[in-house]
């Protein structure tokens, strides 16, 4: 099952968060289930359409997603998915 | 009288208390992040915090005690196949500019203005919000355009204390929209407005508000900052005046370009601005600031100076960052300074020097 890692400042949001195995194909489906078990999570992640949102990063292994739209970059029984911020502010 | 004030910032929400040594900090809440916007609902005393993640989105969180806890709800959402003004981009919530709770005879009401604008409605004191879809969907909505920010926002609401179903809104840059229905219906209130960065100044839509106000002791009368000058209606926004100092930047006088006004609770022709110099600086003019008060509908307006940086400032003041309440008011500024007043803005006196660029400044019980 593929297994999906959070940065940790999201966990000042949602305090229980930690790395787990999901039960999904697509990048997609993986926000959805995420969400399920992190109510709210989503929010964070994605805009109401679903697209990623403009400063967070979500790599498959070392690699950056590529449809940041609907998030449908498919998954395997093995990928390591990353959640990250991305390196901006001030 | 109110003895709290909410500042937002764009390091977080930092409350204030008055006691008999003067104000102090009681408290600091979400340490780091943009706070657009707080206020109270003065119906039931409810805090409010629009928060702006740089990296999660907007986000909306609601205190019923007094900001002890805060639990986030779900921020509102524009529906599917919703798209920003003349273009084809879905439209999402990238940002909350203002929230206003609605009359007392509809104590679950609550409006917000978002960015790209549009405003939401919510029927159950928060838990969630509507878009307001006959104002989204306004003939007029391609005249909608960003202003300072990519997209047009709904900045200012004005719910009529005699009528909860007249709402008056500003749309910066858009302009001012009043509905006598609740919401169903709405028409564009901006005769007289000017407008020196479109073809034609005095078109129908495409004003740019910065921010309107009701005067309590009369709703009649509308006030309101806008990007070319400072405007005053006496007919619920039908006809508008301009009041300003002077008709255009270059001219001698204080009064024109700013962002925050705030009127007096009892006298509907006292109001305060603080003012800039025109759009291209957004600098104090002279780098001094100071605050303008007219005591006569605006025919005549007065500076006052004392207690604030005459020297080598650089301090704006946000749309939503002054506010009154009797003899008082307080301000907050883009350099971190706030400011409050005892004495209806003559003499001023800094409370705090460091924040963060001030968003926002509301009193709360």
């Amino acid at each position: 099952m593929p297994t999906v890692r959070f940065t940790p400042n999201l966990k000042r949001f949602f305090p229980d968060l930690q790395t787990t195995e999901v039960e999904a194909k697509t990048i997609a489906q993986l926000v959805i289930q995420v969400n399920q078990r992190w109510d709210g999570l989503a929010d964070y992640i994605v805009d109401e359409h679903g697209r990623l949102r403009k400063h967070v990063n979500i790599f498959i292994g070392e690699d950056q997603i590529h449809d940041e739209e609907t998030l449908s970059d498919p998954l395997n029984q093995d990928s390591k998915v990353f959640i990250m911020q991305a390196l901006s502010g001030g | 009288m109110r003895h709290h004030l909410l500042v937002g910032t764009r390091k977080g929400l930092v409350i204030y208390e008055r006691d008999s040594n003067g104000w102090r900090v009681q408290s600091e809440h979400f340490a780091g992040i943009p706070v657009s916007y707080a206020c109270e609902d003065t119906r039931n005393g409810t805090l409010w915090a629009l928060l702006d993640h740089g990296h999660w989105g907007t986000k909306l969180h609601r205190s019923t005690d007094k900001g002890n806890t805060w639990e986030e709800l779900p921020a509102p959402k524009y529906p599917e196949g919703a798209t920003i003004p003349r273009s084809d981009d879905p439209a999402t919530t990238t940002y909350l500019w203002y929230l206003m709770h609605g009359g007392v005879d509809e104590p679950n009401r609550l409006y917000l203005g978002t960015e790209p604008g549009g405003l939401f409605v919510s029927d159950d004191g928060g838990d969630t919000f509507v878009l307001n879809e006959s104002l989204w969907l306004h003939e007029s909505r391609d005249n909608w355009m960003g202003g300072g920010r990519d997209y047009a926002g709904t900045c200012s609401i004005v719910v009529d204390p005699r009528d909860s179903r007249h709402v008056t809104i500003g749309i910066s840059v858009g302009g001012v929209y009043e509905t006598r229905d609740g919401g169903e219906t709405w028409g564009g209130r901006n005769k007289g407005l000017y407008a020196d960065y479109m073809p034609n100044p005095y078109a129908e839509y495409g004003h740019d508000p910065h921010f309107m106000i009701a005067a309590p002791s009369n709703p009649d009368v509308l006030w309101q900052q806008n990007h070319c000058g400072v405007f005053r209606s006496v007919d619920s926004g039908a006809n508008w005046e301009n009041i300003s100092e002077k008709m255009e930047a270059s001219q001698e006088g204080h009064a024109y370009f700013g962002f925050p006004i705030a009127v007096d609770a009892h006298d509907e022709n006292v109001a305060w601005i603080v003012p800039a110099i025109s759009a291209e600086y957004r600098v104090p003019i002279d780098r001094a600031l100071c605050v303008c008060r007219t005591d006569d509908g605006g025919k005549t307006w007065q500076d006052f100076r004392e207690g604030l940086p005459q020297h080598n400032s650089y301090d704006i003041v946000f749309r939503h960052a002054l506010d009154n309440q009797k003899d008082e008011l307080a301000f907050g500024t883009t350099a971190g300074n706030l400011y409050v007043s005892g004495n209806r803005g003559e003499a001023w006196q800094s409370i705090d020097h460091n924040l963060a660029v001030v968003y926002s400044v509301r009193y709360a019980e």
